[in-house]
């Protein structure tokens, strides 16, 4: 079967470190916070100028002057800082932010991303992907292996206009996780009850399979 | 003490011409110049070029400014709350810049700092990098990218005092202290002015010397974008 956001955002849960700090983009990457594993302590960044993210506030409690990059209300966590978007991306170019979890609308074997811009339909603009596709160390990103076409958004070359070049490390969609290596990607995990040739055949792009592919552990 | 308190937004908005070049703070609808924009908005002046965030929505914010068709170019990095502004970038009434928000951040402090240009990874190999120089530092690739400033910053604060310390209040900080740096008249709108000596000079977050006008704001919207809350268990 394959995953429904929920259990994207699970499978990546399992990727958080023990004290790191980490930058959720919107859409399936914000479920993310809603899986952290027992005994893992995370710090949430919003690139708007909070680190130390809470979750949503109560009905009755939301406040203006605080929100995340989705502009959604949200609250604070003990320990938390706010501060300018100079300094935020101080955070995100100085790698200070030790994993970046975003969507895309397309990911190459050569780990080049494209999630901004569909030229002459949708053009929204890229926020903070640029800066932090740019500067991560970790990227991971969380999409639906397919769009609503049915076409495969993992490809050898991205057809869109990319936000940033040799970025993504790994790619966890509805049917598999992949990693991308210097030869193109791996076929990493399958989905439960989802076949390799499924994937191969979702997928317009080369798999790297090295013996009996697992299935994800959700 | 330098005294910057103006009585009202039609005194702090003196000077302000067409085709000038205005930053204008906040992220989403959180921490905008509300005064200054409903200000503006009622005024007749035409061609301005906006560097700001986003865009506002439909009836708030920038909003307003692009019903009246008064900005000819937006410089932001995200844009996709307003359908006006998708309508009018679409069939080339407006002209829009977009760039990576870390970038457009740095671009404002160094246009306040007196650093004319700066190299950034962001954007590079994409469309952002068209025509800039390129220079590898440490094994990577960077982008030139120049400073910004403007004829005007309007900015918003929670708290300031006479002498144009600002004093911000959660994510509501963005881009405003930037902008303020980078302003050749700044004028702070804040929703509450005190007597200079009242603010805990520890505890101020933008110098005064960066702020030339500042005004006691009035009528406050703060229009939340996307309420979203959780359940009480």
């Amino acid at each position: 079967m394959a995953l429904d956001k929920n259990q994207i955002a699970q499978r990546i849960a399992k990727e958080l470190e023990h004290n790191s700090y980490v930058n959720l983009g919107i859409g399936i990457p914000t479920l993310v916070a809603n899986y952290i594993p027992k005994g893992i302590d995370i710090e949430f960044q919003s690139e708007n100028g909070v680190l130390g993210m809470g979750p949503f506030p109560f009905e009755g409690e939301e406040d203006p002057d605080m929100i995340n990059a989705g502009k959604q209300t949200i609250t604070t966590l003990d320990g938390a800082v706010l501060f300018d978007s100079a300094t935020s991306f101080a955070m995100i170019r100085g790698q200070h932010v030790q994993l970046t979890v975003l969507g895309a609308m397309e990911v190459s074997e050569n780990g080049d991303i494209a999630n901004w811009k569909i030229p002459g339909k949708m053009v929204k603009g890229m926020g903070g992907a640029m800066d932090l596709v740019a500067s991560a160390d970790n990227i991971i990103v969380a999409m639906m292996h397919t769009n609503r076409a049915g076409e495969s958004k993992i490809l050898k070359e991205c057809t869109l206009p990319i936000t940033g070049v040799n970025c993504v490390k790994k790619v966890v969609t509805n049917l598999a996780v992949l990693e991308v290596t210097e030869k193109g990607f791996k076929l990493l995990e399958r989905a439960p009850s989802v076949s390799v040739d499924e994937i191969i055949s979702a997928t317009k792009a080369d798999l790297i399979i090295d013996g009996e592919v697992p299935e994800m552990n959700i | 003490m330098i005294n910057k308190v103006v009585d009202n937004i039609e005194k702090a908005l003196e000077g302000v011409e067409n085709n000038m070049t205005f930053m204008v703070g906040g992220f989403g609808l959180s921490g905008i110049p509300e005064n200054a924009i409903a200000a503006l908005s009622k005024m007749d002046v035409f061609g301005l070029t906006c560097i700001s965030n986003n865009a506002g929505v439909d009836d708030f914010g920038l909003g307003l400014l692009l019903k009246r068709k008064q900005i000819k170019k937006m410089i932001s990095s995200y844009v996709g709350e307003n359908a006006e502004f998708e309508r009018q970038m679409l069939s080339g009434e407006l002209k829009v810049d977009l760039i990576p928000q870390g970038t457009l951040a740095e671009r404002c402090r160094a246009g306040g700092a007196g650093i004319p240009a700066f190299f950034t990874p962001a954007g590079y190999g994409t469309e952002v990098a068209e025509g800039k120089e390129v220079r590898e530092y440490k094994g990577k690739p960077h982008i030139l990218e120049t400073a910004l400033n403007a004829d005007f910053a309007f900015v918003k604060a929670w708290k300031g005092d006479t002498a144009g310390n600002l004093i911000f209040k959660g994510t509501a900080r963005n881009f405003n202290p930037l902008m303020a740096m980078a302003g050749k008249i700044t004028v702070a709108e804040v929703e509450e002015l005190v007597p200079a000596g009242e603010l805990d000079p520890n505890q101020i977050h933008t110098p005064g010397i960066f702020v030339q006008r500042i005004l006691q704001g009035e009528k406050y919207e703060k229009r939340i974008e996307q309420k979203t809350t959780r359940k009480r268990n």
